[in-house]
Order: C-alpha cells, then sequence, then structure tokens
C-alpha cells in the first residue's frame, strides 16, 4: 500500500490514490453504535428530567420512602453490576479466541441479567399489589416509565444476547461476531451506567425527599 | 359532523369500524376518488410496463446512496403536493369565512387541515428534502464509494416512507389531530382528543423518526470516518460541514422527540399522568420538552440549505468561497445556541422576567453567525463573475428574504413584543419566511445545482425561471399581508372571521398561495420538460457549472462506485484545484471494487413497523403483537445473513471508465 496522501520523492503531486482504498469492513461500526449510544442516552437524559420534574407529585399518593425497598433494590444493583463483570470475561475469552468459554460467559451475564428483570418485575407487581400504579400520580408515572424503560433495554440486551450466542455457536469468533460482541459489550456497561443513575436519582435521593 | 368512536373494540379490528371512513365528508370522498385513480393508474401502469422487479432490484431494495436520496427527494416532492393541497384549502376557506359566510370547511375538518400541513411540511416533506440531498452529495464530496452503513440508510428511507404512509392512511381511514401541528397536551390527551388523530400523529411521528435518527448516527460516521485521504474537516466543503452539524443536531434532538412523544402515548394509552391536569401531571412539561427538539429542528432544516448557497454562491461567482473558516465557525456556533433558546417559542407561559430575558437575548445572539453568513455570501459574490442560472436567483432570493425573516424573527425574541405577537398571524407570516425563503428556496437551488449531476442532464431554464418568479412573487403576496393581519391582531388557527377590514388581506393572501401554485405546477413541468428535452440538455463532462468540489470530479450520473480511485485531497476547493494544476485522470491499473449488497429487509421492517403503527392506532391488539414480533423476527433474521458484500469486477470499472474517457475525449476544453 502506498502512501499516496504525501507527494513523492519526485515532486509530483498526487491527485489519486491509485491502489485500492479499501474501508476495511466494519471500519466505522464502533463509532456508529457509540453515537447511537448516546441518543438513547438522550431518551433517558428526558426521562431523569421528567422525573425531576414530576417526582414530587404524589398526588396525595404514596412517596418514595412508603414504596421503595432499598435492601431488595441493593440486591438487584449488585445483579446487574455482576453482570457486567461477567461480560468482561466474556470478551476476554473472546479476545483469547475461546468460543465455548465466551459462550459460557455470555450465559452467566444472561442469567443475572435476568435475575435482575425478575427482580423488577416482583418490585412493580408488589408496588401495583399496593395501588401504586403507574395511573396513582405523576411521580409514579415517571417513576415506572424511567425504570421500565431501562428494563425494557435489557430484555432487548438479553434477546441479543441470545441471538449473538446462536451466532457465534453459528459463526465461530470471525471479525463480524468479535464487533457485534463489541456492540452488545457497550450497550451492556451502558445499561449498568444508565441503572447507577437510577439507583441514585430515583433510589437513594428518593428516600432522602 | 365528526365520526364517534365507539368506546367498546371487537377483537379483530380493534376501534375501527365502517363509521371511521370519512363517508359524509364529500371533500374527503373526492379526494379520495382523486387519489385511487391516480394510484390505480400508476400501478397500473408499473404493471403493465412491467417495472415492478426493475423498481424492487435497482430502487427499493438499493443501498446505493445515490438512489436512496433520489427516493427521498421523491417522497419529499410527492409530499410536497399533498401539504400544499392543505395550504391551498385553507387560504381558500379563510378569504372566503367572512360576512356571516361559514367557507366551506367545517372546522372538524379545517383543524385537522392545519395539523397535517404543518406535520406533513416539516416531517415529511422538508426533511426528506434535506436528508435527501445530504445523502446524495456529501459521499460524493468527501470522496466515499458509499455511506458507513448503507443497509441501515435503505432502513431509514423506508422507515421515514412508512411515517409518510400512515399521514396519508388517517386522511382516509379515520382522521388526524386536530391539535396543531405540536399536539399540545391536555388538548392532545385522551380526555379532550379520544379520537385516533393524535393516535395517528404519534406512530406516525416516531416511526419516521426512528429513520431520521439512524440516518442523522450514519451520515455522522461516514464524515468522520470515509473522507478522501488530504481532507481535514477544515478541507471539507461547506455543504459537507452543513450536513455534519445538521446530523449532529438530528441525533441530538430526535431522541428527545421520541422520549415525549412516548411519553404522550402512555398517557393517552395507558392513562398515566404526565401532562394532564390532575394527579401531578404538568401539560407545559411537555411544551418544554418538544420545543428542546422543535427549535434545534428548524436549524436541522436551514444549515444544510446555508450548505446549498454556500456552494452555489462560490459556484457562480467563480470565486472560492469568502471567509470559509468563519463560516465553519459560524455554522457551529448556530448549532450550539440553537439548544439554548427553546424557550422563546412560549414566552407567554409566565417563567417571569430574568427567564424570558435569558432566552430572548440568546434568541438574538443566533442572529450574529447567521448575520456574518449573509456577509460571506455577499463578499463571495463581490467582484465574481456572476452567472445568474437558475441555483444563483434562488440564492439571491433567499439572501433578500431571509434576511427580512431574520428581522421579524428577532422582533418576536424579544419578550414584551412577543406578549402582543404570540400566536397571531404575524409568527405565522414569520416563519414561512424563513423556511420558505430559507429551506424551500435551498432545496429548489440545490435540486436545480445537482440535477445535472443524478441524471446527467441540465433542468430546462426557461421552466425553471417561471417557477422562480411565482415561488417568490407568491410568497411575498401570501406572506406580507399575515405580517399586517399580525400587527392587527387576528390569531392563528382561526376558521371564520367577524371584522370585513380583514378581508382585504386575506384574499391578497389567497392570491399569493394561487401564485405557488402555479410556481410547483411549474417545477413538474421543469422536470418533466427536461427529461423529453434531456438530448439538448445533456451535461457529458460531469462538470457543467465548472464546479468546485468532488462531486463534479465524476461522470453524470456517477457510477454505482463514485470513484475508479479514490481521489487525494490538497485544497479546500478540490476538484478546481485538481483542474488548476493539471490532475491526470488515470486509465488503467483498475482494481475490482467492494461494495455492498442490496437486500430488501429496510422494506419488510418498514412495512412491520406500519402494520403496528397501524395497529396501535386502532387499539387491534392481535395486529400490534403480531406485527412487533415479526418486527424483531425479521431483525435478527437480517442478522443471520452474513454475506452482504459483492465485488464490482476490474474489467467492469475498466469498461465503464473507458466509456467516461471517451465522453471526455469528445468535448471542447473551454
Amino acid at each position: 500500500m502506498s502512501n499516496a496522501t504525501t507527494a513523492p520523492a519526485n515532486g509530483e503531486i498526487v491527485f489519486y490514490e491509485v491502489d485500492e482504498h479499501a474501508h476495511p469492513e466494519g471500519h466505522s461500526t464502533a463509532l456508529g453504535f457509540w453515537i447511537y449510544l448516546m441518543s438513547d442516552c438522550l431518551i433517558f437524559a428526558m426521562l431523569f428530567a421528567t422525573f425531576g420534574v414530576l417526582g414530587g407529585n404524589y398526588a396525595a399518593g404514596p412517596a418514595p420512602k412508603d414504596l421503595f425497598d432499598l435492601e431488595l433494590v441493593a440486591l438487584n444493583t449488585a445483579m446487574l453490576l455482576f453482570s457486567s463483570i461477567t461480560y468482561g470475561f466474556a470478551m476476554l475469552a473472546m479476545e483469547k479466541g475461546k468460543i465455548a468459554q465466551v459462550q459460557v460467559w455470555l450465559g452467566i451475564t444472561g442469567l443475572f441479567g435476568l435475575a435482575f428483570l425478575c427482580i423488577e418485575l416482583y418490585e412493580f407487581h408488589h408496588m401495583i399489589h399496593v395501588g401504586a400504579t403507574p395511573q396513582r400520580s405523576a411521580f409514579l408515572s415517571a417513576f415506572f416509565t424511567l425504570v421500565g424503560t431501562h428494563g425494557l433495554h435489557v430484555t432487548f440486551g438479553l434477546i441479543w444476547l441470545v441471538t449473538m450466542m446462536v451466532q457465534v455457536g453459528y459463526r465461530g469468533l470471525i471479525p463480524a461476531n468479535r464487533r457485534r460482541l463489541m456492540c452488545l459489550s457497550m450497550f451492556w456497561h451502558f445499561l449498568d451506567v444508565i441503572w447507577i443513575g437510577v439507583f441514585t436519582f430515583v433510589y437513594l435521593m428518593g428516600m432522602l425527599r | 359532523m365528526a365520526a364517534s368512536y365507539p368506546v367498546e373494540t371487537s377483537f379483530l379490528f380493534g376501534r375501527l369500524t365502517l363509521d371511521a371512513l370519512p363517508l359524509n365528508e364529500p371533500i374527503v370522498v373526492a379526494t379520495f376518488a382523486v387519489v385511487a385513480m391516480g394510484g390505480l393508474a400508476v400501478f397500473g401502469g408499473l404493471t403493465y410496463f412491467r417495472l415492478w422487479g426493475y423498481l424492487w432490484r435497482e430502487w427499493f431494495t438499493s443501498v446505493d446512496h445515490k438512489k436512496i436520496g433520489i427516493m427521498y427527494m421523491v417522497l419529499g416532492i410527492v409530499m410536497l403536493l399533498r401539504g400544499f393541497a392543505d395550504a391551498i384549502m385553507m387560504r381558500l376557506q379563510q378569504a372566503l369565512a367572512f360576512n356571516g359566510s361559514e367557507g366551506y370547511l367545517n372546522a372538524h375538518h379545517y383543524d385537522q387541515i392545519f395539523t397535517a400541513h404543518g406535520v406533513i411540511m416539516i416531517f415529511f416533506v422538508a426533511m426528506p428534502l434535506v436528508t435527501g440531498l445530504m445523502n446524495y452529495v456529501v459521499p460524493l464530496q468527501i470522496g466515499a464509494r458509499d455511506v458507513s452503513f448503507p443497509f441501515l440508510n435503505n432502513f431509514s428511507f423506508w422507515m421515514t416512507t412508512g411515517g409518510a404512509i400512515l399521514v396519508m392512511m388517517s386522511l382516509f381511514i379515520g382522521e388526524f389531530a386536530k391539535t396543531g401541528w405540536l399536539a399540545y397536551p391536555p388538548l392532545s390527551g385522551i380526555g379532550y382528543s379520544p379520537d385516533p388523530g393524535v393516535d395517528y400523529y404519534i406512530w406516525a411521528l416516531q416511526i419516521a423518526g426512528v429513520g431520521t435518527t439512524l440516518s442523522g448516527v450514519n451520515l455522522i460516521c461516514t464524515i468522520i470516518k470515509m473522507r478522501a485521504p488530504g481532507m481535514s474537516l477544515m478541507k471539507m466543503p461547506v455543504f459537507t460541514w452543513t450536513s455534519l452539524c445538521t446530523n449532529v443536531l438530528i441525533v441530538a434532538t430526535f431522541p428527545v422527540l421520541t422520549a415525549v412523544l412516548v411519553l404522550l402515548s402512555l398517557d393517552r394509552y395507558l392513562g398515566m399522568n404526565f401532562f394532564t391536569n390532575d394527579f401531578g401531571g404538568s401539560p407545559m412539561l411537555y411544551v418544554n420538552l418538544i420545543w428542546i427538539w422543535g427549535h434545534p429542528e428548524v436549524y436541522i432544516l436551514i444549515l444544510p440549505a446555508f450548505g446549498v448557497f454556500s456552494e452555489v454562491a462560490s459556484t457562480f461567482s467563480g470565486k472560492r468561497l469568502f471567509g470559509y473558516t468563519s463560516m465553519v465557525y459560524a455554522t457551529v456556533v448556530i448549532t450550539i445556541l440553537s439548544y439554548l433558546v427553546w424557550l422563546h417559542h412560549f414566552f407567554t407561559m409566565g417563567s417571569g422576567a430574568s427567564v424570558n430575558s435569558f432566552f430572548g437575548i440568546t434568541t438574538m445572539i443566533i442572529s450574529i453567525p447567521t448575520g456574518a453568513k449573509i456577509f460571506n455570501w455577499l463578499f463571495t459574490m463581490y467582484k465574481g463573475r456572476i452567472k445568474f442560472e437558475l441555483p444563483m436567483m434562488y440564492t439571491v432570493a433567499f439572501m433578500i428574504t431571509f434576511v427580512i425573516g431574520g428581522m421579524t424573527g428577532v422582533m418576536l425574541a424579544i419578550p414584551p413584543a412577543d406578549f402582543v405577537l404570540h400566536n397571531s398571524l404575524f409568527l405565522i407570516a414569520h416563519f414561512h419566511n424563513v423556511i420558505i425563503g430559507g429551506v424551500v428556496f435551498g432545496m429548489f437551488a440545490g435540486i436545480a445545482y445537482w440535477w445535472p449531476k443524478a441524471f446527467g442532464f441540465k433542468l430546462d431554464p426557461f421552466w425553471g425561471k417561471m417557477s422562480f418568479w411565482f415561488w417568490v412573487l407568491g410568497f411575498y403576496f401570501a406572506f406580507m399581508p399575515l405580517y399586517v393581519l399580525g400587527f392587527m391582531g387576528v390569531t392563528r388557527r382561526m376558521r371564520v372571521f367577524d371584522d370585513p377590514s380583514w378581508h382585504i388581506w386575506f384574499l391578497i393572501a389567497g392570491f399569493g398561495a394561487f401564485l405557488i401554485l402555479l410556481g410547483i405546477v411549474s417545477f413538474l413541468v421543469q422536470i418533466g420538460v427536461s427529461i423529453l428535452k434531456r438530448e439538448q440538455l445533456r451535461d457529458e463532462t460531469g462538470d457543467p457549472w465548472h464546479g468546485r468540489t468532488l462531486e463534479w470530479a465524476t461522470s453524470s450520473p456517477p457510477p454505482a462506485y463514485n470513484f475508479a480511485f479514490t481521489p487525494v485531497i490538497h485544497q479546500i476547493d478540490a476538484w478546481w484545484d485538481m483542474k488548476k494544476r493539471g490532475y491526470v485522470r488515470p486509465l488503467e491499473g483498475y482494481k475490482s471494487i467492494h461494495m455492498p449488497r442490496n437486500t430488501g429487509a429496510g422494506v419488510i421492517l418498514a412495512a412491520c413497523s406500519v402494520a403496528l403503527g397501524f395497529a396501535l392506532v386502532w387499539y387491534m391488539w392481535w395486529l400490534a403483537a403480531l406485527s412487533f414480533v415479526a418486527l424483531v423476527a425479521v431483525a435478527i433474521i437480517h442478522t443471520f445473513n452474513y454475506n452482504r458484500d459483492y465485488d464490482i469486477p476490474a474489467e467492469e470499472v475498466a469498461q465503464t471508465e473507458m466509456e467516461r474517457t471517451r465522453l471526455l475525449a469528445g468535448q471542447v476544453t473551454p
């Protein structure tokens, strides 16, 4: 591959790159996915802002102190944080090219994710059961929507994760699959970061209100 | 009379019944008859000439940015006809509804028309035209062979089209929103708008919004990652710069629209309380959030138009653009400032003097970089050899018109003045002044400028000039009276009037709308005539205007791969530099070229989305579930296709390039 960008030794200016100038496949996927994540982040930003504005409007209904069980939420947070660590192990296995290990770690990640979702659904169920429905007040509308949107993202992450396990089994760790695993990794850690925000902003600060 | 929608729903059809068909509205029935006949004629023609296979293979499934760009433009022009039909109906109604006359439109119909006009013109005319131009031009300007994610590009286009289809369906099945184009709650809440109109609005915008956001991601990546060697950011053509800023704005604002519409739909579908009057909801939160999207949106539309004018001004003045660096900085400053002004849309909300002053001042500050741009264009023309071809005429008309619109904008930015002018026809005149004078003129300039690149022949100048004069005069006749009426205190969205002294102004405005109609007809005639006379208008050089940027370096229309050899850039006006320094086109050594393969997945995914939207509008839960599962399944199945590329063999490239060499050899060099 010649370096056609700079003038060659004889001083003649080059206007065309005569060698094939191929962009390797997927060369901008990481950047593209990152930008997409930022747009997703903005959706969460709006939901956080909405919660910030409406989070105190209980409409004479239940308040965070009446509803939140911090120990349960701490357990839930642990599930998600562990899933991020295990996803990291999956990526390490990918770097070593060990297909079976990748799948095992992906599977464990998925189980942690599933546990997170189950605990969240249990929490929602409990709240609705005691009358704290999303319709009850603007605070609860904002709460269920923010936390639920995060949960929905985790659900899609799980579907994607299972798809990746199948595809890694089917095609191995080819560059396309490595790229996809990398994107899912960004997505998964991104959801973790969002959850830290939810945990702090909604649950911890809610208890202080 | 409004059709009433039963609260009880059937399993199969949800709340859709035969009553939803607007059979009691003769105007809609007649429109339907015309559209149906037109549609049948097109369908029959395509079938008769066996064009479906061709369209499917060469266009609908194409991942070529050039074809997708052209499809966006077609979508925008088709929807322009619908949006303009709404406009002229409103003008006619307002011209008639005086002296006790009710006009010819009932309130139920009229309210849908002004809502549909706004929604269609912004989302399905201006956005496709802007996105189409960027899609077509940007990869060529940066010397790339396609965008970063070609399939995503196709998918984005079809999602935008899907949204447009849903809006069009609302005309004949049920009704559209009667809320105004931003659907403020509580009016758009389920209590005051139980009809499916607002639901059509929500799902059309959500589906189109997915397409817009993803196309924004795609073009940012393309511009960041795929520039030809040597093209540093400060050597990019100005249109590419404005496209970059526009797409940054798209990615940074459309998610806000998505989020706020989700919240509105949760209020409507699940009875939540974000924007309701009771249970702690806050309608003003909606107004804030939607304008955080809405204000940058107007810059999303105008920045590419600024880019077009920059290219046109420098090409047709035969000079390098004056103040390239300041132009770039002005664009970036506008991009940032566009986030800090949203509250000027509702000074009357009562945020208090300090908040209103902040937003008033930030709004006025935007006029500084915009003014700098106007001076840059003027100095570009100064002492240039100006050729008044159609794109240049639009540029001059833009500069005059836009300055007027900008000044009335600064007037509106003064909070005390805004308290008088808020929601009056003065505001309507102002934003049409900048959108028609800026975006529409920009798009017409862009179409006339790049048409020869896309099709290999110029547009007919006579009909172009007819269109130009009808549009420009029509604009002034249609909207200057609205400024006057605004000062007289006439508010927007009125159906009947009782003060006869206003009548004359509405008649003048109606006449202006009629002139614009002639402008649109002339534009269509221009395209038709140009296709018929294409042999006389043919350009074989690929560079009919003596252009300055890289898109003119390749043939017209460009081959699928755009450039056989990637150009190397040394200066801002790369192609001008190449011509000036006697570049030599390499005539041998062609390599095979790696290109993405066509796929129908985008069409299928968008079709599933339209079905999902329709099902949600009508509460057909089974169809909603089915189409949603189908959507996810198709997306997953698509990811199992790893075979997405092919190679254009070197022989084919050589053959295409030899044909170009032959055409170039036949030219007399100027």
